[in-house]
């Protein structure tokens, strides 16, 4: 009786917590945090696309009626709107791809016993942390009309130049997002480096492989968990793209060929007042976010069998 | 800034559920109007402005220290609406803002963040006699004052005038009054190399940037007529036309830059001119040698019947004021001859009173160069007070900047275009 009374006691209190109680305490803020800062305002933002909604006064009397598909449908009809997430991917179809093929051969190359070893990694790790209205400053120093690349360029330098010429803003956003996130994602395949056993270059080598082709057939699938994380943290960083079309292309000029579907929110939401419309763009990103990481996870991440 | 937008949702956000247990009355509201007390205060960043805003409530607080006002700078924010709507929601807003953007009323008073003035027993009477009839133009489609006009920076052209001697203009009286004068003293700039562009306004895509380009001269060909007037745009009339053809040509002779200019143009002599107001002469002292005449118009209106764009800042009462008796007793002291005469002094902007040339004869004695911004200063033309106001600047903006900046559409047809969108926002849709 005493035996199996302490143990139904130790049973329930086991069912409550799990077999590591701690474990769970000390992931619980965790939880909050996600549940606080992440959970609660992505609720709260499709509520309010399903409603005409703007923000009051506490104590202000004013109703927020159900709308449907109201805002959904503003949204989609509105051509800026539309232009923004045909920019967006735009945008994703340069930035990532080459973000994982720079990354990698820049991270490989960093990772071999060069001289300046420490001096080149701090370089390509600089521009990420560098504040962003700092670093465009240059950007615009070079990409002018009158800047630095269109001199060395000469008669091919393009007219209208790059930041307010349609074809090629939207690339020249790619080309500095790129190029500013570099050192994070070399980062994180240097790490990834660390982890490919010496053992299987050196087989590979006695097999009468090369550099090129070790690098194919050990350093790439080695890799891959890496090129995963790497290909989904470029997406989504890359879709919630505010910034750089914000200061570099004056607003997302010319004529919105830079807008992304983040900055309209923006205007719409924050700038003009109506939330509810922003709100319907962010569940629409979010969406189509989650739908190409999902595709992404599918094309990149699967496992070799 | 994945995470700021994140962070002012969340703000927003709360506070939206606050404001879903809030309780209104106006037995609350008639309470406060009478209430004394302490109260804070926001001024702008503009440090002149802050000089003058200490020296006022130091001179206020002295004289009543039972009712203390305290004073700081508008919380840094992308821009100074975002943080005053912010503000608004959370419900922490101050008792007054000095420098309320009158595009930004309409949408603060939409959010039950502001206190008409009106509501006091002598508001209606005070922001008129101070303003005279340019107060219309500050009125709500309410009928009621939710802002009190406080000072303007009318702008006016400023050129260089040493780049215009190099360019061979006669710097004393540079023939700038019609298009055709302007123009021909744009290419004679830019031809003889004196300064790479003739004028540099900013081409980006903000709503606010037409009030520094468009918008000038648009108020000085119509004789002051508003972007949207009884509810209708009125800017693809024949005038407007006229307005967006000139800025037109001086995009597509490129004697204007449609490139992002980091920094100041016309202080750099980049460009021989600028548009802007009186507010900007400290900041050209010691760099530039300047001079400054009306914005054109086509067939060369006299500068005594030329309009402009005021580029006014006002000051708001804010609904979160408990004390609001001492707020609106705060604000008159503010904005008395004698406090607006000192503003006038520290920061050279046009209290937006009757006469101001009048009121402060020794000043413009002893500041000549002032003098033309304060005969201007009684012919602005203000942003329309109008719901959606934001909305239609922007929508105004998106068209001017494709057709007249970048010159993928022809003007004429993107203004009348726009014309549709702006009549239905105006109509509060």
């Amino acid at each position: 009786m005493s035996a199996r009374g302490r143990s139904g006691r130790g049973g329930v209190l086991s069912s409550v917590l799990g077999k590591q109680p701690i474990g769970t305490a000390f992931v619980t803020p965790y939880v909050v945090f996600l549940a606080v800062i992440f959970a609660y305002p992505l609720g709260f933002a499709v509520y309010m696309s399903f409603h005409d909604y703007f923000f009051t006064a506490p104590g202000a009397i004013v109703e927020r009626p159900w709308v449907g598909f109201a805002n959904y449908a503003a949204v989609l009809s509105d051509p800026a709107v539309r232009r923004s997430f045909v920019n967006v991917g735009i945008f994703l179809l340069i930035n990532v791809p080459l973000t994982v093929v720079l990354s990698l051969v820049l991270a490989y190359a960093l990772n071999a016993a060069i001289r300046w070893r420490t001096f080149f990694r701090v370089s390509y790790y600089v521009p990420y942390v560098a504040a962003s209205v700092a670093v465009v400053g240059v950007w615009l120093f070079l990409f002018n009309s009158d800047g630095l690349v269109n001199r060395l360029l000469g008669p091919l330098a393009p007219d209208p130049s790059w930041l307010v010429n349609s074809a090629l803003a939207m690339p020249t956003v790619a080309f500095y997002v790129t190029w500013k996130q570099l050192g994070f994602f070399i980062l994180l395949y240097l790490a990834a480096l660390q982890n490919v056993s010496k053992d299987l270059y050196e087989a590979a080598s006695m097999d009468g492989a090369g550099r090129l082709k070790s690098f194919w057939n050990v350093t790439v699938p080695g890799v891959r968990p890496a090129t995963t994380l790497v290909v989904l943290l470029a997406t989504v960083t890359g879709a919630n793209l505010f910034t750089e079309p914000y200061l570099l292309t004056g607003g997302g000029g010319p004529d919105g060929a830079s807008a992304s579907p983040v900055l309209i929110m923006y205007q719409k939401g924050i700038e003009q007042g109506n939330p509810d419309i922003g709100s319907a763009i962010g569940v629409l990103l979010v969406i189509g976010v989650l739908l190409l990481a999902l595709a992404e996870r599918r094309f990149v991440g699967r496992e070799d069998r | 800034m994945k995470h700021k937008l994140v962070a002012a949702l969340v703000a927003f956000g709360l506070a939206g559920t606050t404001a879903a247990c809030g309780s209104g009355g106006g037995g609350d509201a008639e309470a406060a109007a009478q209430a004394k007390g302490e109260i804070t205060v926001w001024m702008s960043n503009n440090a002149e402005e802050v000089a003058w805003g200490k020296q006022m409530v130091a001179a206020w607080n002295s004289a009543h220290p039972d009712q203390k006002v305290t004073a700081q700078e508008i919380p840094a924010g992308k821009s100074s609406e975002e943080v005053i709507g912010a503000a608004i929601t959370a419900g922490n807003a101050p008792c007054l803002i000095f420098n309320t953007a009158p595009a930004s009323v309409s949408q603060f008073q939409k959010q039950g963040g502001l206190v008409a003035l009106d509501s006091f027993a002598d508001g209606k009477a005070y922001v008129e006699e101070r303003s005279g009839k340019t107060a219309e133009q500050y009125k709500s489609t309410d009928g009621k004052y939710y802002q009190l006009p406080w000072k303007a920076n009318p702008v006016m052209i400023f050129y260089n005038k040493s780049v215009f001697a190099k360019a061979g203009i006669d710097p004393a009286k540079p023939l700038l009054a019609t298009y055709d004068e302007f123009l021909a003293a744009s290419r004679k700039i830019v031809a003889s190399k004196a300064a790479k562009y003739a004028i540099y306004p900013a081409p980006s895509n903000e709503f606010y940037q037409s009030w520094f380009d468009f918008y000038p001269l648009f108020a000085a060909e119509t004789g002051g007529k508003q972007l949207v007037a009884d509810g209708k745009a009125q800017f693809a009339s024949e005038e407007g036309k006229k307005v967006a053809g000139f800025w037109r040509t001086l995009y597509a002779e490129k004697l204007a830059s449609q490139e992002k200019y980091t920094g100041d143009s016309f202080v750099d002599g980049t460009a021989a001119m600028a548009i802007v107001g009186p507010w900007a002469i400290a900041t050209y002292k010691g760099k530039v040698e300047w001079g400054a005449v009306p914005v054109p118009t086509s067939a060369g209106k006299p500068a005594g019947d030329t309009f402009t764009f005021s580029d006014a800042k006002n000051v708001a009462m804010y609904s979160a004021c408990k004390n609001r008796g001492t707020a609106w007793d705060v604000l008159k002291f503010a904005t008395s001859k004698e406090q607006d005469g000192k503003l006038l002094q520290g920061t050279g902007q046009m209290p937006l009173r009757n006469d101001v040339a009048g009121a402060y004869p020794e000043y413009f004695t002893k500041n000549p160069d002032y003098q033309q911004f304060a005969d201007q200063a009684a012919r602005t033309v203000e942003v329309p007070n109008v719901p959606n106001s934001i909305t239609i600047w922007q929508t105004f903006r998106d068209a001017y900047s494709k057709s007249v900046i970048f010159g993928t559409q022809d003007p004429g047809a993107a203004l009348d275009g726009a014309v549709q969108k702006v009549d239905q926002l105006a109509a509060g849709s």
